[in-house]
Parts: C-alpha cells; sequence; structure tokens
C-alpha cells in the first residue's frame, strides 16, 4: 500500500456552520476531513450534507475516540461504529492518533500519552492490526502532542511510529503542530524530529494553532488548542517538511473558537503557496 | 493500579498527586503540566454540553452554565466516544442543582434541548404523510397501530418550555411568557427538526399510541379526558409534522 490516499492539496476540517457556505459556493479545496465521531448519529442534517460534500470532495475521516494506545482491549461497539462508518462513505483517508481516551470511568475526551516501551509497541501494533482487519483498509497513525514524559520509556516516539507502521503496515498522519509542540515541551529540535521522521509512510499532514503556558519552573509549555492560526514558527517546520518530502495532502485544523469560512481559506492559501513550491517529487527518505 | 489507572485517577480528582514516573524533561513531576491534562478534559466535555444545551447556556449565562457543567462533568464521563448523546442525564442534574431553583423551568428546557439533539439525529425513515393516511381503509383505522417516527419526540412540561426555547431562537430577542403547561413536538418533517407547540389532546393521543395502544383504543382514552377532541383532524395534523413512521405493512408494499 502507498501513502497517500488523498491529493496532495489543501484540506479543511468540516464544520456545520459552514455546511451551506460550502455547498453554495464549492471552495477550491483538496478535501474535507471530519471527526468520525460528529457522523455517529443514525441520520439527519449531518449526514445529509456530509453525502452532498462528498460528491464534490474527497474525504478525510479521522477518528478521536478509538483510545489504540490504551492498555485494555479495544471498544468492539465503537470498531463496528467506525466500520459501518467506512462502508458508508468510503472515504479516501481513515486515520486515528497514538494515544489513548477511555477508561474504566468512561470517555474521557482528551488524547492522553503512551509510554514508549517494548511492551506497549506490541500492544499498539495488534491494535492497529485489529484496526485495519475490521475496516478492511489501512489506516494512518497520528503522532501525539504531550505535555509529560514517561519515566519508563525507553523508545525515541519516532523510532516507535516507524516500527508502528513498518510492522502493520500502516501510514503515518504527521501533525507538525505536534511536532512543534511537544519538542518545545520536551526540549528537543522540532527540525531533527522531522529530518527523522520516516516521510515514505506519511499519507497526510496536519497543521493548526497551539496555546502558551508555562510550566512549574517557569519555562514555556506548548498547548495543541486548534484554536486560532497556524503559528510562524509551526508553519516554518511545514516548509522545511514538504521541501523534503515534495507536496502532501495537508489539512488545516481548527476545531475551537471556529472564525468565518473565509478565514480558513486564508489558511488554505498559505499552505497552497507552500505546496507550489515544493518540489514535485520526494526525495528519498 | 495500573499505569493508566493511576493516571485516570489524578486525571478526575485535582488533589491527588501527580503520578510518579510521569516528568518534565528536567526528570521531575510537574503539576502545571499535569494539569494540562485535567484541564483538557473538563473544558473538552463541559464544550460538549455548551454544543447540546445552547439555549439553557443562554439563559443562565455563559460562567453559570460553566460551573454548573463543569459540576456534571465529574459527576458523570461519557460512557462511549459519541458525545453526541453526552448530557442524557444533564437534565435531571439541573433539577437536583441547588443554585438552579431560581429558574424552575431550566430542567425541563434542558430535556427539550437533548431531545431536540436526539431529533436532530436520529435515523431517516419515510414517514406517515396525511396522503398516506387518507389512502387507509376507514374500518382498519380503528385497529392500526401507529409507531412514532425516529426524530420525533414528545416533550410535556409544566412551564412553557417550547416558547422559552423559540423566543431565544429570535434576533431580536423577546421576552417569552414564563408560566403555562406546555406539550412541546419535535419532528423532522422534511430535513430540518421543526418545534410545535400542540394542544394537550393530541399529546395524550401521542402518548397512548407511543404506549402502543391502537389507534382506536388511544382516541378513546383521550376522550375520557378531552370530551371535545376531534381524533380526525388531530390525526391529520400529525401526521402532518411528520410525527408518525409509515406503518409496517407500507414500508413492506
Amino acid at each position: 500500500m502507498s501513502f497517500p490516499a488523498l491529493p496532495a492539496r489543501p484540506g479543511l476540517g468540516l464544520k456545520p456552520q459552514h455546511y451551506a457556505q460550502i455547498i453554495a459556493d464549492q471552495p477550491d479545496l483538496g478535501f474535507f476531513e471530519v471527526h468520525a465521531e460528529n457522523y455517529m448519529g443514525e441520520g439527519g442534517p449531518p449526514h445529509r450534507y456530509l453525502e452532498a460534500i462528498c460528491e464534490n470532495y474527497p474525504l478525510s475521516l479521522h477518528g478521536v475516540g478509538l483510545s489504540i494506545g490504551g492498555q485494555g482491549p479495544l471498544d468492539r461497539d465503537h470498531l463496528e461504529r467506525l466500520r459501518a462508518l467506512n462502508d458508508r462513505y468510503q472515504p479516501a483517508s481513515f486515520s486515528e492518533h497514538l494515544a489513548w481516551s477511555s477508561h474504566d470511568e468512561g470517555y474521557l475526551n482528551d488524547l492522553l500519552p503512551v509510554p514508549y516501551t517494548p511492551q506497549t509497541l506490541d500492544r499498539v501494533v495488534a491494535h492497529v492490526d485489529q484496526v485495519q482487519q475490521a475496516l478492511g483498509r489501512p489506516m494512518l497513525l497520528e503522532n501525539p502532542s504531550t505535555y509529560v514524559l514517561f519515566a519508563q520509556s525507553t523508545i525515541d516516539e519516532v523510532d516507535f511510529l516507524d516500527a508502528i507502521a513498518t510492522r502493520t503496515g500502516c501510514g503515518l498522519l504527521l501533525d507538525v503542530n505536534n511536532v512543534m509542540v511537544s519538542a518545545v515541551n520536551h526540549r528537543l529540535d522540532p527540525v531533527a524530529y522531522i529530518d527523522r521522521f520516516p516521510m515514505h509512510h506519511v499519507g497526510e499532514i496536519h497543521l493548526a494553532g497551539y496555546d502558551e503556558t508555562t510550566d512549574d519552573a517557569g519555562d514555556r509549555l506548548l498547548i495543541d488548542a486548534h484554536g486560532s492560526r497556524v503559528r510562524p514558527d509551526v508553519f516554518a517546520l511545514y516548509r522545511h517538511t514538504i521541501a523534503r518530502t515534495g507536496p502532501l495532502p495537508t489539512l488545516i485544523e481548527w476545531d475551537n473558537d471556529v472564525p468565518a469560512f473565509d478565514v480558513l481559506m486564508d489558511e488554505v492559501r498559505l499552505v497552497d503557496a507552500v505546496l507550489d513550491a515544493a518540489p514535485a517529487q520526494r526525495l528519498a527518505s | 493500579m495500573t499505569d493508566e489507572a493511576q493516571f485516570v485517577a489524578a486525571l478526575t480528582d485535582p488533589t491527588r498527586a501527580v503520578p510518579a514516573g510521569l516528568v518534565s524533561p528536567r526528570g521531575t513531576t510537574d503539576a502545571k503540566r499535569f494539569a494540562v491534562y485535567r484541564n483538557n478534559v473538563h473544558v473538552s466535555l463541559t464544550a460538549a454540553l455548551a454544543a447540546r444545551f445552547p439555549v439553557t447556556r443562554m439563559v443562565v449565562g455563559d460562567d453559570f452554565f460553566a460551573g454548573m457543567a463543569r459540576l456534571h462533568v465529574g459527576q458523570t464521563k461519557p460512557t462511549t466516544p459519541v458525545l453526541l448523546h453526552y448530557g442524557d442525564s444533564f437534565a435531571d442534574f439541573i433539577a437536583g442543582f441547588p443554585p438552579a431553583s431560581e429558574l424552575p423551568y431550566l430542567p425541563d428546557l434542558a430535556r427539550l434541548e437533548a431531545a431536540w439533539s436526539d431529533s436532530y439525529n436520529a435515523a431517516d425513515i419515510g414517514g406517515l404523510s396525511p396522503t398516506g393516511l387518507a389512502a387507509m381503509a376507514p374500518e382498519t383505522l380503528a385497529d392500526l397501530s401507529l409507531a412514532l417516527a425516529p426524530a420525533a419526540r414528545l416533550i410535556s412540561s409544566a412551564y412553557p418550555v417550547g416558547s422559552i426555547w423559540s423566543a431565544h431562537q429570535q434576533v431580536p430577542f423577546v421576552p417569552p411568557k414564563q408560566s403555562g403547561t406546555e406539550h412541546v413536538l419535535l419532528t423532522r418533517p422534511q430535513a430540518d427538526v421543526r418545534l410545535t407547540i400542540i394542544p394537550p389532546a393530541a399529546a395524550a393521543l401521542l402518548r397512548a399510541l407511543a404506549d402502543g395502544l391502537t389507534l382506536g383504543a388511544a382516541a378513546d382514552a383521550v376522550f375520557a379526558t378531552h370530551p371535545d377532541f376531534d381524533p380526525g383532524s388531530a390525526l391529520v395534523g400529525l401526521a402532518g409534522l411528520g410525527a408518525f413512521a409509515a406503518p409496517q405493512q407500507e414500508l413492506s408494499r
């Protein structure tokens, strides 16, 4: 399987407040992405709009709640819901996160961090295998943004993701904002992270805005907030990435304080400029 | 406890210490870093409630809503990752939340909003139209069992929650009446959810039908409390609003 299956163009997260404008204006975009869980109602306007929009755009289906990094077994009911949604919409891409979000207490609605050890690697590999088998298609797995490190971790994050992709045949979703957030938070070099990343597995890129605070020591702590424009340092890192890879499908994520559609299209034009300037071929990785 | 269980325990109880082994790059535990996860859980689930209960939020104001939602989130986590259904017990929580007791209609308003989103997301199934109803042989109607459409919801309240909800959809805002019973029917006759305040007798008919009574038995039950009830016009009106699913025999034809 080769990635990507989405067009190597800018895409946007689809938000209900923009449904009507998108259908009326047919903006020039490579694809739309939706959170799978938002389309798990049985019917009604969300499906009606999504079906209409899928007539004109490729779809990226992005799960946020499967808890692939969790210690327990995958939620079979949720996996079945994802299978049904994949069957219904036949998206160009399906992706999920290297994170966990459910426990005995319930669903926590956050992407919680996974320690990187040989044991957790085996577990995530088994979960990705199970998802790909259930869906009958390869998936993309997204690198996380994290705020703490696990003292027990023994494997570098890039190596951990590379091993998952190599062992399962899944692709990777490279979230460049997450790279910046984690690198700043853990005092790592974001460019070195990108330069080591196994780009031949990458099927999609995510960009978003971060917020900023400080930790107990008063040092910078970035928060993956999805509520603002992509920050200049993340855009520079994205430019560096695309110079290395050639054009890749690139999503602008903006999930909180969602602005007018025109503001999102401004971000799209910035992405377009980077993709237009990219080398046509992927460099060897 | 497993690593995950320790993480969750500290995540959901801010009085607990950050679990050992979660560190900053300096190798020390860092409360502000862990607090980002705590905050994400609370803020994102509070936002999920705000999305499902927008009028409740408008009525009480952002700050009051945030405080009320935060307490509910602390007590009741979603049972699935499908947050469309999160908040099913929020109205009951509000009913037992003393600071909200100044607004006695608030629990029913929240019930109406939960029902509105259920209707919005309900299955697309062909309804029984007034034409379909008229085409049925009159002698079969009394024995007919009519199921409610998947998108139909009936909220009966001692307060005018339908009027209150509707007033908050208007610009400029016109203060709604504050007292009086209302029976509020939500349906999706075409694409979108429609809110209709229906007469008490029509609400009684819907309830009797939803309980599984045949049309004849349901109409008799309504007559007992509403002697002026006109079942024909009530039925046509309700069918026109999309209250009924097409009968099984209609679907199988």
